[in-house]
């Protein structure tokens, strides 16, 4: 299907590689990690920082083979950050700092 | 706007080709003919807040499309019903853009 190739990325519905592979239903626990993102979530949407139509522009902006290496919260992590730079609430020199820091 | 019952065609355009975009109106069914069922009214355009930008109100519509035309394995009177939004829509016998 030539259409296919012309979807972005991120845009899985219906591809036709996952045809072949069985879907994961497994229910899947959240980790301390999972929560936290989730909290920050809330927190910058509860301050006006960041919208969920913004978080999810962000984890579609990130490059295809990170995007599929990354689980469900790190790809959020990934946007917030994209999101809190992109807004001036952070810099990526605090963001470096604090990351080695730590 | 559409009415319940009208045949449109999803635009067959692809905007994520040219830079950075965030849509709501899946690869699979542009460019393809459905059925609107319902108008589930106005909401503002997630195209424009993904970027933080100001957003008009679009009227979003439920639209049926038959399954066979989309995937080849789908059973005789399997539909697909999903929600799009008004701009990603035109009338069946106008230009195609």
């Amino acid at each position: 299907m030539d259409k296919e190739t012309k979807r972005a990325h991120h845009d899985l519905g219906g591809v036709s590689k996952f045809m072949c592979e069985p879907v994961d239903i497994e229910p899947h626990g959240l980790t301390a990690f999972d929560r936290e993102v989730d909290a920050l979530r809330q927190m910058l949407a509860a301050k006006k920082l960041m919208t969920v139509d913004e978080l999810r522009r962000g984890i579609e902006a990130i490059p295809e083979a990170e995007y599929h290496r990354l689980s469900y919260y790190r790809r959020w992590i990934r946007s917030i950050a994209d999101n809190l730079m992109v807004h001036g609430v952070i810099t990526e020199t605090e963001l470096r700092a604090e990351l080695e820091g730590s | 706007m559409f009415l319940a019952g009208e045949t449109v065609r999803v635009k067959d355009q692809w905007p994520e080709a040219t830079g950075p975009v965030h849509i709501r109106t899946p690869w699979y069914v542009r460019g393809l003919e459905g059925e609107v069922v319902r108008c589930l009214g106005e909401f503002s355009n997630p195209e424009d807040l993904a970027f933080a930008r100001p957003a008009e109100k679009r009227p979003l519509y439920h639209v049926r499309f038959l399954k066979g035309a989309i995937w080849s394995e789908a059973k005789p009177d399997d539909e697909l019903l999903i929600e799009i939004f008004g701009h990603w829509l035109e009338p069946v016998g106008q230009e195609r853009p």
